[in-house]
């Protein structure tokens, strides 16, 4: 699915690197986990494998599916199947989160050359996923984000990857900001989408998400680089020692 | 002589060639010649006034008007699926084949040309007198120009609720036309009246129009300025309202070489209420784009609410002015007045200038204004690709939602989705 190879990454803007070698493969249907320390750039590589401007790859590279992603669009990206679940989803005054779902999802299908769903049919999916995430409906008829609260925000961008069923999902501290419940849903909504063919990399600061969706693999990011990968088994070892005796083991 | 005046002070020579229509009424002729010695007075604008820095008025003011093509579209009217009373003018010239019969339930509806010839007539006390009232302390020298030359117009007195708008269609057939149109709109108390007009009218276009809303009355007003490329306007909505009416108008401007939109809105009863706001778009890569609305909102009474929300979209050297001043007498206490106007800038080659002034004497008052100019945001941007809305889609979506506060002034439902519409297909014939 995923094929990360010596990934470096630095900002556009000032000489600042970033990513310094990152490696991951992430295999068909299955869910890693990237834990690691406030600013090794785990939201950068997610950035980076969405599309976002302002990052020179000054090495490395990026398969999806086998397919140069890095040279693709962002619509393309989410056309062929990429979706990032933001850390910080964005506010947009004025678009209905209605119209933004159902123009998003339309123009991948147009994309992919399926043919766009009518207002009805739309409106019967994103009522029966919404339902699900117990998002309430009053919510899909205000702009986009705007004046969501944060686990409102995080519930948002789970509905949207409901609606858009991406090969590939990246969640960026999707449980921030969320109490228990609200992170069972977001969970829930994780697990009914695994699949064979769907793969989840996972990004999070704390191990209590991965008690609700277990993770094949766990990386340990810090600094710009994976410095350990292991089973399930090594989130609980973190959240038990900390990242510092990672750190200082590897150091 | 005349050749050398004409081309050293193109004012001095328009004012000399006014003639004032024949075989009116007294009253019309007294009014037609005070609004002429008015004119005198103040004279023609030029770019040394104040709120003509700007904008240059010299086309306005040439004896002639600049050719302009008009333009050739199979798009549907605007309009076009409103249940309306069609009232048709082609290039300034009232059709009254291609209108409906001036008729409808509550209102009396009249050409002005036939108001003016009658010796008794209600518009004996509208006609002029708002304009009038318009000059100070700014002086609109071209709705005084107006009052006095208007050849055509229409007359509306609106004694209950209205069952359908009245739509003025502005035709343009002649590349040279100059047209000169004057209405005149009585809400009477209680009443209510959706006034609609479209269309550019002629290749230079004046329009005044004076509306005097009564105590409770409410005034509807929506506008598409015509997409004529080369066209040129110069628009005045003069109105009055009085306590608990309310005066509310939108205005689209895609498109036209220049626009001048002049709003002076006095609020004189208690808790009267005025609405002003419009979405101009404007490409200037082909044909010029200038657009600018001036306003003047005046709280001359209680509890009185204005708005203004103006927006503006430009790109290729497109230019967006904006001047609007809110003035609280002391009397005005309890006044709430908000005033928007925000550039949105596809390119760095737009201009974008706004003057927002407040001069407030009542101390128990709430006024908020604030004018922006930016670009589209980038995050948003991005958030929409990252979703798989293609870019130009996604900026087009975006380009919508800035102008979506000022569409939210359009209070019925078919009028404002009619708007929105012609927005999109403006946007989706410039995506590239
Ligand atoms: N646009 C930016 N400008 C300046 N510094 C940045 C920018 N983006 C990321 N950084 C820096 O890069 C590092 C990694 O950030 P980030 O990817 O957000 O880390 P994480 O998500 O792991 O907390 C941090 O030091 C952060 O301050
Ligand atoms: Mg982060």
């Amino acid at each position: 699915m995923l094929e990360i190879r010596n990934l470096h990454v630095k900002l556009e803007e000032e000489d600042k690197v970033i990513l310094k070698g990152v490696n991951l493969t992430l295999p068909d249907g299955e869910v890693h986990a990237i834990m690691g320390p406030n600013g090794s750039g785990k939201s950068t590589l997610s950035y980076v494998l969405a599309g976002r401007e302002g990052y020179v790859v000054t090495e490395g590279e990026v398969l999806f599916d086998g397919e140069n992603l890095l040279a693709m669009e962002p619509e393309e990206r989410a056309a062929k199947g990429v979706f990032l679940a933001f850390q910080y989803p964005v506010e947009i005054p004025g678009v209905g989160n209605m119209t933004f779902l159902r123009t998003a999802l339309n123009a991948q299908r147009k994309a992919r050359g399926e043919p766009e769903l009518s207002g009805a049919e739309f409106l019967r999916l994103v009522r029966e996923k919404a339902k699900a995430l117990k998002i309430d409906p009053e919510m899909l008829k205000r702009s986009v984000n705007v004046g969501f609260s944060g686990g409102e925000k995080k519930r948002n961008e789970i509905l949207q990857m409901a609606v858009l069923e991406p090969k590939l999902a990246i969640l960026d501290e999707t449980d921030s900001g969320l109490d228990i419940d609200a992170l069972r849903l977001v969970a829930e909504g994780v697990n009914a989408l695994r699949a064979p063919d769907r793969s989840f990399l996972v990004i999070t600061h704390y191990q209590r998400l991965l008690d609700y969706i277990v993770p094949d693999v766990v990386h340990i990011m810090a600094d710009g680089r994976i410095i350990r990968t292991g089973d399930a088994d090594l989130a609980r070892e973190v959240e038990k020692t900390g990242y510092a005796d990672i750190l200082k083991e590897l150091a | 002589m005349a050749e050398t005046q004409r081309r050293e002070n193109p004012a001095a020579a328009r004012l000399a060639a006014i003639r004032l229509p024949e075989d009116e009424a007294g009253w019309a002729r007294a009014a037609r010649e005070a609004a002429l010695s008015r004119l005198h007075k103040m004279g023609l604008p030029s770019r040394r006034d104040e709120y003509w820095r700007e904008t240059d008025p010299s086309a306005l003011i040439a004896p002639e008007p600049v050719e302009a093509a008009p333009l050739v579209t199979d798009e549907a009217p605007v309009f076009g699926e409103i249940d309306r009373l069609k009232v048709v003018f082609v290039d300034g010239r009232f059709d009254p084949a291609a209108s409906d019969p001036l008729a409808l339930e509550h209102v009396e509806i009249e050409r002005l040309a036939d108001a003016l010839k009658a010796d008794i007539h209600w518009a004996r006390d509208l006609f002029g007198r708002l304009e009038e009232t318009a000059h100070d302390p700014v002086p609109r020298p071209f709705a005084a120009l107006n009052t006095a030359t208007a050849t055509d117009g229409v007359v509306v007195r609106v004694r209950g609720r209205a069952p359908k708008p009245i739509s003025l269609i502005y035709l343009h057939r002649d590349a040279r036309s100059d047209a000169v149109l004057h209405h005149l709109v009585r809400i009477e108390p209680g009443a209510e009246l959706t006034l609609l007009e479209n269309g550019p009218a002629a290749a230079r276009f004046s329009q005044l129009l004076e509306v005097d809303v009564a105590a409770g009355g409410s005034f509807h007003h929506v506008r598409a300025q015509g997409r004529d490329h080369e066209r040129r306007a110069i628009t005045h909505l003069v109105g009055r309202v009085a306590e608990g009416g309310v005066l509310k108008s939108f205005t689209l401007t895609a498109n036209g070489a220049l626009s001048r939109n002049e709003y002076v809105v006095r609020l004189e009863g208690a808790e009267a209420v005025t609405h002003l706001a419009g979405a101009a778009v404007g490409d200037g890569a082909v044909h010029p784009f200038h657009h600018d609305d001036t306003i003047f909102v005046t709280h001359a009474a209680e509890s009185c609410e204005s708005r203004q929300v103006f927006k503006k979209v430009l790109r290729n050297g497109a230019v967006g002015i904006f001047q609007g001043k809110i003035l609280v007498h002391p009397v005005a206490q309890k006044t709430d007045g908000y005033q928007l106007s925000q550039g949105l800038m596809l390119d760095g080659d737009s201009r974008f200038f706004a003057k927002p002034e407040l001069e407030i004497y009542a101390d128990d008052v709430k006024c908020s204004h604030g004018s922006t100019c930016g670009a589209i945001d980038e995050e948003q941007l991005f958030y929409l690709r990252a979703r798989g809305v293609p870019r130009p889609e996604a900026e087009n979506l975006l380009v919508l939602a800035f102008l979506a506060e000022a569409l939210e002034e359009i209070e019925d439902p078919a009028l404002a989705e009619d708007i929105r519409n012609r927005l999109e297909a403006w946007l989706r014939r410039r995506q590239g």
